[in-house]
């Protein structure tokens, strides 16, 4: 029954806006709405054609973002599996009155699908061109197309990744702006939110610009980026809906999630390799380390020789691992959460 | 001589080592003026190998009239120049995003603070840029509003055709020039030519504009040439010809040509259909400062920069 009213809701925007279908004793409201909200023609590649999904009517109240970088699989896939539940919601009833919620799963597949992370012309990050430029570069003109549609809700939650690879434990950022709230995103059930202090470039990112328009925003950061990891993909979806239901927009039966920790990010404690070589991990993500522990090896590239017992300098939590097999000298191989003592 | 300014070991039996020149006169007074001369931030940008290459060589030739210090760094980004990456190969980070860096930092970082902190106390520094592999510039001194007062004298110095002059933008914070000028080093950026190309004819003018440059600071006593005198265009005398059509384009005017509002300079061509997808017509009147080298273009491909005519006048 739900294929066929979507059939008949699929057949025009407009003809569905006040569209509802008694069947037997239940009251299906509709379904659904898929857009296209930003396309551009491209000189030979079919076009880029940024799509969102609309449920419930009503309020700007919550827009969700995926793959703005084209190595962004893990967020294109947690966007998926929330479309299919908001689905379901919807024709259950259970998204509240005059909230609506706008999810656009991908925004650079263009450089998805030919395995590229910017965009591939000129390699620029998206993510650095907010709020956009309408009549600017290319690259600028589609952040602001996007900028255009995801502008005036309530809540704003972007699935990011990290600038380099690397695995996290589930968090909620937020940059430090008059406008954030820190206390909103302990709604999400995360165990973690890390508060950022706007550096020059994060100026040019969706999740300040989202801020300083006025939209309450959030990245939701997972464990992968380049690989999906059911876990985690299902624990952000779990975070969203319940951060949804929390703020009345949902009508869901969620588990209450995590009381969240805030931290700092300036606070946490960074770990960089002092030699280079092949990086051998032995702690991840939520382990808990005392000081002095080896977290993990770096080895001899030619002679597999230890060149580095990477030591933990305090008690407390890994929050982020280096998540490549090598490493150069530098690298930022760790971050912890520092355990205090009272 | 040939000094290390850091190192870093890479994975697999390699060393990133970033490296300066230092020439000095032969007999030191202690009271020598300093002056940087850099290139290689952009791996694709090599406009200024050349340029460094041939101040060293003219210097070398009357070594003894070199009466400061002046200290040569042209690879910045090593990994970048020697593999056409524009940013750091492994990451695609912007070296002229992480100024002034951090010693403690990843790699990037560490080698950017080492590099201010090498840097630090020149009198002086040049950062020579070229254009990406995109398009095509004219030799220009770029600086934001808030450097105007204290970089224009040596702007007009530097033999450009044009200085411009944008307006202040956090974004740019991150740059070497903007990290040395809130430093105390006043740092002039050029920018000319393209990428992945040296341009001897450009090369040669910013050779000549480093001299008097160098003279003018009195640690160069040897022979320069009469500098041009630049235009000095502020953000809103420079108008854009952006793409509206996705195709090939085909520009008809060249750098430096004067073009009045509405001429035809150019097209995009669609190679499938045989057909013109968009005629490009000037914004203004005024003198192309920027030509599109890459044909390949998306809507808002940027083709031209005009510098208004009007502004001129000023
Ligand atoms: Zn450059």
């Amino acid at each position: 029954m739900t294929e066929n009213l979507n059939e008949r809701i699929c057949e025009g925007i407009e003809q569905i806006r006040c569209f509802r279908k008694e069947e037997g004793t239940r009251l299906y409201i509709k379904y659904m709405r898929k857009e296209i909200l930003y396309s551009l023609k491209a000189p030979y590649r079919d076009d880029l054609r940024v799509t969102g999904y609309r449920f419930g009517f009503g309020e700007k109240t919550a827009c969700i973002v995926g793959a703005l970088r084209g190595n962004e699989v893990q967020q294109l896939y947690i966007c998926s599996l929330l479309v299919q539940k908001l689905k379901e919601l919807e024709a259950h009833g259970h998204i509240t009155q005059n909230h609506e919620i706008l999810v656009i799963p991908s925004v650079n597949h263009y450089a998805m699908n030919i395995g590229k992370r910017f965009w591939a012309v000129d390699n620029t990050d998206i993510n650095r061109k907010f709020p956009g430029i309408e009549n600017g570069g290319t690259t600028e003109r589609i952040a602001a197309g996007v900028m255009e549609c995801i502008k005036g809700y309530s809540y704003g939650i972007q699935f990011a990744s990290f600038y380099m690879p690397g695995q996290f434990i589930p968090h909620v950022r937020m940059m430090e702006t008059a406008h954030s709230s820190a206390s909103l995103a302990n709604l999400f059930g995360l165990p973690y939110v890390v508060l950022r202090k706007p550096k020059p470039y994060d100026t040019t990112t969706l999740n300040y610009n989202w801020q300083i328009s006025g939209t309450n925003a959030f990245s939701v950061y997972t464990n992968d980026t380049e690989n999906i990891n059911e876990e985690s993909a299902q624990m952000a979806v779990s975070a969203v809906l319940r951060f949804l239901t929390r703020m009345g927009v949902l009508k869901y039966n969620c588990h209450g999630g995590y009381i969240a920790s805030v931290i700092r990010e300036d606070e946490l404690t960074a770990i960089h390799a002092e030699r280079s070589g092949i990086f051998r991990p032995i702690l991840h993500p939520g382990d808990e380390v005392v000081r002095g522990q080896i977290m993990a090896r770096i080895l001899d590239p030619y002679e597999g020789t230890v060149r580095e017992n990477v030591m933990s300098p305090t008690d407390g939590i890994v929050f982020f691992t280096h998540q490549k097999p090598l490493v150069n000298q530098k690298d930022l191989v760790f971050t912890m959460i520092r355990r205090l003592h009272a | 001589m040939i000094q290390t300014i850091a190192t870093i070991e890479l994975p697999v039996d390699e060393r990133l080592v970033l490296e300066k020149n230092r020439l000095e006169p032969e007999q030191k007074t202690g009271r020598e003026k300093r002056v940087s001369l850099v290139t290689g931030i952009h791996g694709d940008e090599l406009l200024g190998m050349y340029v460094l290459y041939e101040v060293q060589r003219r210097i070398e030739k009357e070594r003894h009239k070199l009466t400061g210090i002046l200290d040569i760094y042209p690879a910045i980004n090593p990994l970048g120049i020697d593999s056409i990456n524009r940013g750091l190969p492994q990451s695609d980070i912007d070296m002229n995003h992480i100024f002034p860096g951090n010693e403690n930092g990843n790699l990037t970082e560490y080698m950017a603070s080492q590099l201010i902190d090498d840097m630090i106390g020149a009198d002086l520094c040049i950062d020579v840029h070229a254009s990406d592999i995109f398009l095509k510039e004219i030799v220009q001194v770029r600086m934001q509003k808030q450097d105007e007062a204290k970089l224009l004298p040596y702007a007009k110095m530097a033999n450009a055709d044009l200085i411009w002059i944008s307006a202040s933008a956090t974004v740019k914070e991150a740059t070497l020039a903007h990290s040395l000028n809130m430093m105390g080093v006043p740092t002039l950026a050029i920018e000319a030519g393209s990428g992945m190309r040296i341009d001897k004819d450009y090369g040669d003018q910013i050779v000549e504009g480093i001299l008097h440059i160098l003279k003018q600071e009195g640690i160069w006593q040897g022979e320069t040439t009469e500098v041009r005198t630049p235009d000095v265009a502020y953000a809103e005398d420079v108008d854009y010809a952006n793409a509206n059509a996705s195709g090939v384009f085909m520009p008809a005017v060249n750098i430096g040509d004067w073009v009045c509002k509405g001429q035809q300079i150019g097209e995009i061509v669609n190679a499938l259909k045989g057909t013109v997808e968009e005629i490009i017509s000037a914004p203004c009147d005024g003198k192309i400062i920027t030509v599109r080298q890459y044909p390949i273009v998306y809507h808002g491909a940027l083709m031209y920069r005009i510098l208004r005519k009007n502004s001129l006048a000023k």
